[in-house]
C-alpha cells in the first residue's frame, strides 16, 4: 500500500499531470488560455511519431519472437471484448442511458487512449521498469475492433449503426494508426543506427511536448466537463471510474497468460483501462450520429482519462509489480 | 452588366461527413464548392470551438456552393441523406451572379 501511494504521489508530482491540472483548472475557470488545433494536431502527430519509432527500434534491438504477435493478438481480442463488459456495466449503473449512447460509449472503452500510453510508458521508463517495445504494436492493434463492438452492440438494441466503405477507411487508415504502425515499422528497419539519427529529435524534446499535449488535453477536459452539465448523472461517474478497472484486470489477466514483463503487465493494464477520444469519436460521429457526444466524450476525456492519469497507472503498476514481478 | 439568377447553398456539418457531402455535391453534377473550417459556435447540440481539438469529431465545417435554380432539388435530394441524423443546417439563398455557364 505504501509503494501505490508513494508511486501516486512521485505521479502526482511529475510535470506532465501538473500541466494536465492547470489546463484542468484554467478551463474550469474559464481562462482563455488555447492552442490552435493546428499546433495541438502537430504535438499529437510528433508523440505518435515518437513513440512508434522508439517501439520500432527496441524490438529491433532485441529482436521479435511469437510473442509479438501472440500479443497483438491478445490486444485485438481484449478491443473486441471490453465493449461488452462496458455496455453491461453502463446500463447497469446508469439505467437512463439509451442503448445507442451505451454502445457509443462502450467503444470508446474498448479502444485505448494514446496519451494515456505514453503517460504509463514515461512513469516507468522513470521508475526503471523495462517494457516490451513492441506494446506500441499492441496499442495500433487495440484502436479499431472495438468499434466494431460498438456498432454490434448499437445493431443488436436497435439503434442502428452504418458500417460502410467509409467508415471502414475511417477506422483503419486514420492518420494516428498509420503514422504510429509506419513510424514502428521504420523504427524496427532502421532499428539502432536509425535511432541514433533521430534521437535528439525525439528523446530530448519529448516530454517537454507531452507536457504542452497535457495542457492541451486539460483545457480539452474542462471544457467537455464545464458543458456537460446534466450528462454525468452518479451513475454515469461511477462507471467512468470503475470501468477503468475492470479494462485493468482484464488486461492483468491477459498480460500475465502471455508471460509479460511486469512493464509489459502494466502497460497492457493501461492500455485495457483507457478510453479513446481521437479515432473512436470521429467513427461514431459516423457510424452512429444519434449517440450523445457529450456522454462519451465527458467519460473519455473528462473522467476516465484523469483517473488513469493520477491514480490508475500507479495502481496498474503496483499490482502489476505484485503479481508479474515474483 | 447582365447579372442571373443562382442559388447559394451552405451546408454546416460535421467535419468527419466532408468525404460524403463532397460525393453528394459530385453526383448531382455540382463540380464548383469551397470548403471553409469553422472556428466554432453553439447550437442546438451545445457550444463547440475547433480549438484544441485533435480530433476530427467536434469540428464542424461550412460547404458552400453555388448553383442554377433548376439543380437545386436533385442537390437537396442528394444531401439530405448524408444530413439526416447528423448535426448541421443547410441553408439556400437567391444570389446573382455574373457567369451564369459557370453554374
Amino acid at each position: 500500500m505504501d509503494e501505490i501511494l508513494t508511486l501516486a504521489g512521485q505521479n502526482l508530482l511529475s510535470p506532465v499531470i501538473l500541466f494536465f491540472v492547470l489546463g484542468l483548472l484554467a478551463a474550469l475557470a474559464r481562462s482563455d488560455l488555447s492552442f490552435p488545433e493546428a499546433i495541438a494536431k502537430g504535438m499529437s502527430l510528433y508523440l505518435l511519431f515518437a513513440i512508434g519509432f522508439k517501439g520500432g527500434a527496441s524490438v529491433a534491438d532485441y529482436g521479435a519472437d511469437i510473442s509479438l504477435a501472440l500479443a497483438v493478438m491478445a490486444g485485438v481480442g481484449l478491443s473486441f471484448v471490453l465493449p461488452f463488459a462496458a455496455f453491461v456495466l453502463l446500463k447497469t449503473l446508469a439505467r437512463g442511458v439509451s442503448a445507442t449512447d451505451a454502445a457509443a460509449v462502450a467503444g470508446h472503452y474498448g479502444s485505448i487512449s494514446i496519451v494515456t500510453f505514453v503517460a504509463a510508458t514515461s512513469l516507468l521508463s522513470a521508475s526503471g521498469i523495462a517494457f516490451e517495445g513492441y506494446m506500441v504494436a499492441v496499442a495500433a492493434a487495440m484502436e479499431a475492433p472495438a468499434i466494431v463492438s460498438a456498432l454490434w452492440l448499437a445493431t443488436r438494441s436497435g439503434a442502428g449503426g452504418k458500417m460502410d466503405s467509409d467508415l471502414w477507411r475511417e477506422i483503419l487508415l486514420n492518420g494516428s494508426i498509420v503514422l504510429l504502425l509506419g513510424a514502428f515499422a521504420i523504427g524496427w528497419i532502421t532499428g539502432e543506427r536509425g535511432m541514433t539519427e533521430i534521437a535528439p529529435f525525439i528523446e530530448a524534446p519529448f516530454k517537454g511536448v507531452l507536457c504542452l499535449f497535457l495542457l492541451d488535453m486539460g483545457i480539452v477536459a474542462g471544457r467537455g466537463l464545464r458543458s456537460a452539465r446534466g450528462v454525468v448523472t452518479p451513475g454515469v461517474l461511477l462507471f467512468g471510474l470503475l470501468m477503468p478497472l475492470v479494462g485493468a484486470a482484464f488486461g492483468l489477466v491477459s498480460g500475465l497468460a502471455l508471460g509479460l514483463s511486469v512493464g509489459g503487465v502494466a502497460v497492457l493494464m493501461t492500455l485495457s483501462a483507457s478510453a479513446s477520444y481521437i479515432a473512436v469519436p470521429a467513427a461514431m460521429r459516423v457510424a452512429l450520429p444519434r449517440a450523445n457526444p457529450a456522454l462519451y466524450l465527458t467519460l473519455a476525456l473528462g473522467i476516465t482519462f484523469p483517473f488513469n492519469l493520477t491514480l490508475g497507472i500507479p495502481l496498474y503498476m503496483s499490482i502489476a509489480q505484485f503479481l508479474a514481478g515474483g | 452588366m447582365q447579372m442571373h439568377d443562382a442559388k447559394r447553398v451552405e451546408v454546416m456539418i460535421e467535419a468527419v461527413m466532408e468525404k460524403q457531402i463532397v460525393r453528394a455535391l459530385e453526383g448531382t453534377g455540382v463540380t464548383g464548392y469551397t470548403i471553409l473550417p469553422v472556428l466554432g459556435g453553439s447550437g442546438a447540440s451545445g457550444r463547440w470551438t475547433r480549438e484544441g481539438n485533435v480530433s476530427r469529431a467536434f469540428s464542424m465545417i461550412a460547404v458552400v456552393c453555388l448553383i442554377a435554380p433548376h439543380r437545386l432539388d436533385s442537390l437537396l435530394e442528394a444531401l439530405f441523406p448524408v444530413l439526416d441524423e447528423h448535426i448541421g443546417v443547410v441553408s439556400v439563398s437567391d444570389v446573382r451572379i455574373l457567369r451564369a455557364e459557370r453554374f
